[in-house]
């Protein structure tokens, strides 16, 4: 494997990456609250399908992005009123936010463009130009450092920059903030928020507004900077693989890039080589499509470091009266 | 407040959730632009109104009897196994595997082993995420999630790799042998003389379908181990008060939730296809959450809510054949059935407290 081919690969992990440390990210946001969220994959595809129709109706991709994060906040809408208000069990709450989001999305693209739920390619405005960084020129002469620069870090769409972005500001805003400290305290024990004056269910439909948001990002990202256009099923399980990125980094966010840049880096390997053959034990392209859920549940068995779940994580909360 | 009988709470709410989910569903029809009458009248024509409907429908019933049979018993202990769809991956892989390689004389003798193949790997994959629960706390919703899609991979490592054909590009294994064909509704029907359509897939694991319901319902009213499940799903401190080991009966309730899930493949592999296809399960794991949230957990209330499941299966189907309604409408109907009747029951259920508790206080 030469120099440029690891590039290339470290290349296509980043982007495929993007999308899943959105999604483990706006996980984090809902189940610090105390609220679980298996729905991530419907609200990712609900926002790529109306992302994906927007941009190829208007051709313009930041209108594409507004509607995705406005779909991906009603699916989260509908989760906080199941979950919060009607106290309803979140896990089902999820169930349900998944099917809707694969049923609707073709019932409804069916209905607007007839392409057996496509949408449209995208084409010039409609999709997220990569950015070229300032500087590339002036390094290109450089050997190792001048490709590096200009295919790893410079050439990516802007969706790339601000999910890295999110990370240093979701630290922030979880450690540094009074906002992060009572939403920490809600997931934990909501009943001494509660005691404090602060409204839970507030807090908590902020947390779930918030995860909406960024899967809004991480689908949106998917049809317009990723692929061009919305196909059925697009997002094919990334949710649920956020999930386990989200396990992986036992819910903390620098954990959380590091979780997500390594089943990217899967992602991208099972997507360049067919099977891997380290040394004479050939590995099939199978195993590596299972490897996060295997690594998932090792670390949930707690074999390796144990994962401990946000404590009041899954119930809904009873005021006293 | 919280004084409501018994039948209210088993009939009344499903039944008002049920209502609200089937009229979200004809707005959604009617925003697509399609008749919900219509719509409606074409899937009781094409499930119900011939033989060969009928044959469908059952037989997607029969499925979803197992899948939604799976979820309710782990529901009455407490647990949440989504993992029903992988499950059922691996008892068509059970199932495969015993149809393939065992010389069986006559199709009773298969239908047996296929029983004993299909329940085994189904318990074996449910087995490992009930292990981590009971001893180690793992969530089963994660674990169970997770053990969904290790099994797509290996089913499709298995299919590709060690049962394909020579030759052949379709990742499915070959046919079984013609000894392992389980009979059809239609030949049963054959032999007494009634008219029922042969081409329809509905096979004798409907009956299989049927016991599973009375033995489910045997097992956990009327058993010491149904009583041990009920108690734990309840209150695990009281139960555990009372001496009964979690441990085991977390084990003992998730496999026989995946022996049941693996059944599936019974009908579905066995009995209908013939041989082991990708995807053989065709989110029917799934269903059976619909199936077990909308019965009550109960099995006359799963058989039910099967039915009606199958009802919409094939229905759905011929829908998307005469319209240009997608099949996958029936995904919507499924989520909002899940939504209605699982997360938001309370939107029901407090409204109809209030209204029994008034009920009492006038009186």
């Amino acid at each position: 494997m030469d120099f440029m081919t690891i590039l290339q690969i470290l290349d296509s992990t980043l982007r495929l990456a993007t999308p899943l440390l959105f999604a483990c990210l706006a996980g984090m946001f809902s189940e610090r609250a105390g609220v679980f969220d298996i729905g991530l994959e419907g609200k990712m595809l609900a926002a790529a399908f109306l992302s994906g129709a927007v941009a190829a109706v208007t051709l313009n991709v930041w209108l594409g992005l507004l509607a995705g994060v406005a779909a991906s906040l009603m699916m989260s809408g509908i989760h906080g009123i199941a979950s919060i208000t009607f106290r309803g069990n979140q896990l089902i709450s999820g169930v349900a936010i998944n099917f809707l989001a694969a049923g609707l999305t073709v019932l409804i693209g069916q209905h607007w463009f007839a392409l057996g739920g496509r949408t449209p390619a995208l084409l010039g405005g409609g999709r997220f130009e990569t950015i070229t960084l300032p500087g590339v020129e002036a390094l290109s002469g450089v050997p190792y450092l001048g490709p590096l620069y200009a295919e790893l870090i410079s050439g990516h769409t802007i969706l790339v920059y601000v999910a890295l972005l999110c990370v240093p500001v979701s630290w922030w805003l979880l450690y540094r903030t009074r906002f992060g400290l009572r939403l920490r305290a809600v997931g934990e024990n909501p009943a001494a928020v509660d005691t404090a004056g602060v409204s839970v269910v507030t807090l908590r439909f902020a947390a779930v507004m918030i995860c909406g948001l960024l899967c809004g990002l991480a689908g949106a990202y998917l049809a317009t900077g990723l692929s061009a256009g919305f196909v059925k099923d697009m997002t094919a399980g990334r949710g649920f693989i956020a999930l386990a990125a989200l396990i992986f980094a036992k819910w903390r966010p620098w954990q959380a890039l590091g979780a997500t840049l390594l089943f990217g880096l899967l992602e991208a390997l099972s997507n360049r080589y067919q099977n891997i053959d380290l040394g004479g034990v050939v590995i099939p392209v199978q195993v590596m499509q299972a490897l996060p859920y295997v690594l998932t549940v090792i670390i949930l068995a707690g074999f390796v470091g144990k994962a401990i779940p946000p404590r009041a994580g899954g119930e809904p909360y009873v005021k006293e009266r | 407040m919280n004084r409501m009988p018994p039948w209210a709470d088993a009939v009344i709410v499903p039944l008002m959730s049920l209502i609200i989910a089937f009229l979200v569903s004809g707005v959604v029809i009617l925003a697509i632009g399609e008749s919900p009458v219509e719509a409606m009248t074409i899937m009781v024509r094409g499930a119900l109104g011939s033989t060969y409907g009928w044959g469908h429908t059952l037989y997607y019933a029969t499925n979803f009897v197992f899948t939604g049979l799976a979820v309710a018993i782990a529901f009455h202990a407490g647990f949440f196994n989504i993992g029903g769809e992988g499950q059922a991956l691996l008892g068509g892989l059970g199932v495969a595997l015993v149809c393939l390689f065992v010389p069986w004389p006559h199709w009773s003798l298969a239908l047996i082993g296929a029983v004993v193949a299909g329940a085994a790997f189904g318990a074996a994959w449910a087995a490992i995420p009930a292990w981590l629960r009971a001893t180690r706390g793992s969530h089963e919703v994660i674990t169970t999630i997770m053990f969904n899609f290790i099994a797509a991979s290996l089913l499709v490592y298995v299919l590709v790799h060690v049962l394909r054909p020579q030759g052949s590009m379709d990742p499915a294994s070959r046919r079984f042998p013609p000894e392992t064909r389980l009979p059809r509704l239609g030949d049963m029907a054959d032999a007494f003389g009634i008219p029922f359509s042969k081409g329809a897939p509905a096979n004798i694991s409907l009956f299989l379908a049927i016991g599973a319901c009375v033995l489910v319902w045997f097992i956990i009213w009327r058993t010491r181990l149904g009583y041990q499940i009920r108690a734990l799903g309840k209150k695990e401190k009281a139960a555990v008060y009372a001496g009964i080991s979690p441990v085991r009966i977390t084990m003992y309730a998730m496999l026989m939730s995946g022996a049941l899930a693996g059944l599936m493949a019974v009908n579905s592999t066995m009995g209908e296809a013939n041989r082991l296809i990708n995807g053989a399960a065709e989110g029917a794991g799934f269903i059976g959450i619909a199936v077990a949230l909308m019965g009550r957990s109960h099995p006359f209330g799963v058989a039910l809510a099967a039915l009606l499941f199958g009802f919409l299966y094939q229905g759905g189907g011929e829908l998307s054949l005469e319209t240009s309604i997608p099949r996958d409408l029936i995904i919507v109907i499924q989520a909002l059935v899940i939504l209605f009747t699982g997360a938001l029951d309370n939107l029901v259920r407090w409204p109809v407290q209030r209204a029994f508790a008034m009920l009492k206080g006038n009186r």
